[in-house]
C-alpha cells in the first residue's frame, strides 16, 4: 500500500515535469506559484478584510488597518515589475488576484484596482528609466497612490474630446482645466493626467503628464457623492496654471490619447477577474442561504425555480472565468487582445450584473435589506458597465474589430 | 543567533474534518501551519530582526509539508528542512517526532528552539518538553513575551490566566502561546523570494536512524468525532420552577453538580 501511494506520488511528480513539453496541448491550470499566492490572497480577504465589509460600506471609509496590511501584503505592488520593487506578475497572475479581491468589498477592491491597473501601468509600460526609478518603487510599497485623470465634464465616451490644456513655458508645461470622476483622487500622490498639447490636432495633439499632488497649482475638488462603491472615493481635480517639469512627460508629446487608450486596454482582463470574483462570492453566499432558508417546508434549495438560477449564475461564472483567463494568456503571449479584452470587460459587467440580479432574487426580501450584503454587490456591479469605457464603448470597439479583420481578410 | 522552530502541518479545523476506517480523511481537508507554530515563526523572525543570526523552520512529514514550510518562509525564516517520513514511518507518537528531532539537533548549535504550545490535531503539547529533556537544555512552555539579553532570557508564561515571570539562560526551547505576537501574513514579495530559500529534505537514515528507533510508544485505538452539537434546551414556567429544574438537570443528567 505504501509503496504504491509512493509511486503514486512520482508518477504526479513526472506528469508535472512533462508539461508544456509538447504533448499537453491545452492547459487551464494554474501554475504552483499563482496557486499559492491566491490562496494566501484568498485567506488573508477573508480572515481581514470581508469581517470589514459592513464597517466598510456604513462608514463609507476603508480602515487605515485594512489599508496598512494591504500594503504589508505587497497587494499595490502587483503590476511593478521586480527590479522596481513589485511582483512582476504576467496578466494571468494579476487575474488570478484580482478575482480574490473581487470577493470582498467592492470599495476596497477599486481602491488596489485603480491604483494597480489605471494607476500604475502608464508608467511602467510608457515611463522613462527616470521616471520609473522615481515613483514606482514608492507606488510599490504603496505609500505613493496611484490615479488615472483623463474624464472631463466634456470628454467622456469621446474621451477625445478634452478642453485641459497644457502649455509648454521653459522646462515646464502650464496645466489649465478640470476632470472629473477620478478615482483614488482623494488619497492618490501620482496621477496619469492627459491634456491638449496642440488643439489643432484634435486626438493627435493630446499627451499624457505625470502629475503629482503637490505641484503648485492642483488642487482636489469636491469628492462625488456615488450609487456605491462607498469607501472607494473618485473626485473633481482642478488644474490652476499647475506646473508641470518637462521631464514629467509621460511617452511622447502628442500620444497622449494612444496612451490612454492602451492604458484601458491593458486593464481590461483585470477588471472581468474582479468581476468574476465578487459574482463567486455572490453564488456562494446564494448556495448557503437557499439552504438554510425553508419555505413551504423545505430549504428552498430543493426549489427547482431556486435551483435553476443558481444553475444559470453558475454557467455565467464558468463562461466568464474561461473567457478572462484566455484573454489573460493571450495578453502574457503578446498577442493582439483589442477585441477579446473589450468582450472580456463587457461581458464580465453583464454576468456580475445578472447574478446580482438572481442573488438578490434567490434572497428575497432579505436580498434588499441593508443588513445583508447582497444589495451592496447589486449596486456595486452597476457600476462596472460604465467606467473604464461604458458598454456601448466596448460594442463600438469590438465591432471595429471585426470590420477590421473582415477588411483584412477580403484585401 | 541560531534560532529554530518546530513546525507541524495539521488539519485545518475550521473546515470540514471526516473520520473514516479509524483514519482522518486526507481527501477533501484542508492544511495549515498548526496555528501555535505561527506564533513561534512570528517570534522567531522577530528575535532574528532584534538580535541577528537566522532562522530555520524543522518540521517532520510528508512530501506535501513543503506548503507549509514554504509559508514560513514567505513569512521571512531564512532556512527550511523537511524530514519527509512518508516512505519510512508507518506512524509515529510524540517519542517518535522528539527522538527524530533529538537526532537532527545533534550537531546543531542551537541558541533558541521555539515550537509550539500544543498542536491542535493531536493537543498533546509534549514534543517540545521532550526534546528539550533529550538536549539537557532548559525550557519554558505556555510563553507569552520573551525577551532575551546576551545569554539571559526574560519569559512571561501563561500559567492558567496569570502570568508567571521566569529568567533563564540560552540555549533554550520555549512553546508559544496565544498572546506572544500577532503572526504577519506571508506577504506576496515574500512568498516570490521564499521559492530562492534553501529547502533542505532529509529522510531518517540521514539522521543514522533506524524504524525500530522511533517506534511509537502509544498505540491510537480509536478516533472519532465529538458527538453533534444538540440544540439547547430552554426552560420555561415560574422562574423558582426553572431554577428547581436547572439544578436537577446539572446534577442528574450532566452530573456537573
Ligand atoms: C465611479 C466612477 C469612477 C470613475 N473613475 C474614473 C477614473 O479613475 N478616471 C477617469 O478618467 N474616469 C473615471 N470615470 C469616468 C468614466 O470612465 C466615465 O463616466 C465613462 O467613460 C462614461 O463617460 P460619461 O460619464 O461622460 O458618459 P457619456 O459618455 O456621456 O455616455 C452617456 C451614454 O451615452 C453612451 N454613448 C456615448 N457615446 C456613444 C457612442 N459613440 N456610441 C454608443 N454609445 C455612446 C454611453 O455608452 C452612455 O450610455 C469614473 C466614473 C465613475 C462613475
Ligand atoms: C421593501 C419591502 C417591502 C415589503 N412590504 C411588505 C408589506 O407591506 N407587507 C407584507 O406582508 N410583506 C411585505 N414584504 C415582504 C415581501 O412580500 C416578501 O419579502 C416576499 O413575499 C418574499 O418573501 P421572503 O422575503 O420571505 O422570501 P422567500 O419566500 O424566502 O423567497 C426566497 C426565494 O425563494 C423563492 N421561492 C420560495 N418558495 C418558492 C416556491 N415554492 N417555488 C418557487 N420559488 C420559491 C422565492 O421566489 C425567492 O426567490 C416586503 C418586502 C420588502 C423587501
Amino acid at each position: 500500500m505504501k509503496v504504491r501511494k509512493h509511486l503514486l506520488k512520482r508518477e504526479k511528480h513526472n506528469l508535472k515535469i512533462d508539461k508544456g513539453q509538447g504533448d499537453v496541448i491545452m492547459d487551464f491550470s494554474f501554475s504552483e506559484d499563482i496557486e499559492f499566492l491566491r490562496s494566501n490572497v484568498r485567506k488573508f480577504v477573508k480572515d481581514e478584510v470581508e469581517p470589514r465589509a459592513m464597517e466598510i460600506e456604513e462608514n463609507d471609509h476603508i480602515p487605515e488597518d485594512i489599508v496598512e496590511k494591504s500594503k504589508e501584503m505587497g497587494l499595490f505592488s502587483l503590476s511593478i515589475p521586480e527590479e522596481y520593487g513589485g511582483l512582476g506578475l504576467d496578466m494571468v497572475g494579476k487575474c488570478a488576484i484580482y478575482e480574490e479581491l473581487g470577493k470582498t468589498h467592492n470599495g476596497y477592491t477599486t481602491l488596489i484596482g485603480a491604483h494597480t491597473g489605471i494607476g500604475t501601468v502608464g508608467i511602467v509600460e510608457l515611463g522613462t528609466e527616470e521616471q520609473k526609478q522615481k515613483y514606482l518603487p514608492k507606488m510599490a510599497t504603496g505609500e505613493w497612490i496611484g490615479a488615472f485623470a483623463l474624464t472631463e465634464p466634456s470628454a467622456g465616451s469621446n474621451a477625445a474630446n478634452l478642453k485641459t490644456t497644457a502649455v509648454k513655458k521653459g522646462d515646464k508645461y502650464i496645466l489649465n482645466g478640470s476632470k472629473h470622476y477620478i478615482t483614488n483622487a482623494v488619497d492618490g500622490h501620482v496621477f496619469t493626467v492627459m491634456a491638449v498639447t496642440d488643439s489643432s490636432k484634435g486626438a493627435k495633439g493630446i499627451t499624457s503628464f505625470i502629475v503629482e499632488k503637490d505641484f503648485p497649482g492642483f488642487v482636489l475638488g469636491s469628492v462625488e457623492q456615488k450609487m456605491g462603491l462607498r469607501g472607494s472615493h473618485s473626485a473633481e481635480l482642478f488644474f490652476e496654471d499647475m506646473e508641470v517639469p518637462a521631464e514629467n512627460v509621460l511617452g511622447e508629446e502628442g500620444r497622449g490619447y494612444v496612451n490612454a487608450l492602451k492604458i484601458l486596454a491593458n486593464g481590461r482582463a483585470g477588471l472581468a477577474a474582479r468581476n468574476l470574483g465578487s459574482s463567486e462570492k455572490l453564488l456562494e453566499h446564494s448556495l448557503s442561504y437557499a439552504k438554510e432558508r425553508e419555505q413551504f417546508g423545505n430549504p428552498i434549495l430543493e426549489v427547482q425555480a431556486v435551483q435553476h438560477m443558481l444553475a444559470d449564475i453558475s454557467m455565467q461564472i464558468e463562461t466568464l472565468r474561461a473567457l478572462t483567463y484566455r484573454v489573460a494568456w493571450m495578453s502574457d503571449q503578446k498577442m493582439r487582445v483589442v477585441k477579446e479584452a473589450a468582450i472580456a470587460k463587457l461581458f464580465g459587467s453583464e454576468v456580475y450584473n445578472k447574478v446580482a440580479d438572481l442573488a438578490v432574487q434567490i434572497h428575497g426580501g432579505i436580498g434588499y435589506m441593508k443588513d445583508y450584503p447582497i444589495e451592496r454587490y447589486f449596486r456595486d456591479a452597476r457600476i462596472t458597465k460604465i467606467y473604464e469605457g461604458t458598454s456601448e464603448i466596448q460594442r463600438n470597439i469590438i465591432a471595429g474589430e471585426l470590420i477590421r479583420e473582415l477588411k483584412k481578410k477580403e484585401g | 543567533m541560531n534560532i529554530y522552530v518546530l513546525l507541524k502541518k495539521t488539519f485545518d479545523t475550521e473546515e470540514k474534518i471526516a473520520v473514516s476506517g479509524g483514519k482522518i480523511e486526507d481527501d477533501g481537508a484542508e492544511f495549515i501551519i498548526n496555528p501555535y507554530d505561527e506564533y513561534a515563526v512570528e517570534e522567531a523572525i522577530n528575535q532574528r530582526d532584534a538580535h541577528g543570526g537566522e532562522v530555520t523552520v524543522v518540521t517532520i512529514g510528508d512530501e506535501d509539508s513543503e506548503k507549509q514550510l514554504r509559508t514560513a518562509l514567505a513569512m521571512g525564516a531564512d532556512k527550511a528542512v523537511l524530514i519527509n517520513t512518508e516512505d519510512d514511518l508507518e506512524d509515529g507518537d510524540q517519542f517518535t517526532t522528539a527522538k527524530i528531532l533529538e537526532a537532527y539537533f545533534e550537531d546543531k548549535e542551537a541558541d533558541l528552539i521555539l515550537a509550539g504550545n500544543v498542536a491542535i490535531d493531536e493537543a498533546s503539547g509534549q514534543v517540545g518538553p521532550r526534546l528539550a529533556e533529550y538536549l539537557g537544555i532548559p525550557y519554558v512552555t505556555t510563553i507569552t513575551d520573551l525577551k532575551i539579553d546576551g545569554e539571559n532570557a526574560t519569559i512571561e508564561k501563561d500559567v492558567e490566566g496569570d502570568v508567571e515571570i521566569i529568567e533563564t539562560s540560552l540555549p533554550l526551547l520555549v512553546t508559544c502561546q496565544q498572546g506572544l505576537n500577532e503572526p504577519r501574513y506571508p506577504s506576496l514579495p515574500g512568498i516570490m523570494k521564499a521559492k530562492k530559500k534553501p529547502l533542505e529534505e532529509l529522510e531518517i537514515d540521514d539522521l543514522d536512524l533506524e524504524e525500530e528507533d522511533v517506534e511509537p510508544k502509544t498505540k491510537t485505538i480509536e478516533i472519532f468525532l465529538p458527538p453533534e452539537k444538540e440544540a439547547g434546551k430552554v426552560l420555561e414556567g415560574e422562574v423558582s420552577d426553572q431554577v428547581k429544574e436547572l439544578v436537577s438537570l446539572l446534577k442528574n443528567e450532566k452530573k456537573v453538580l
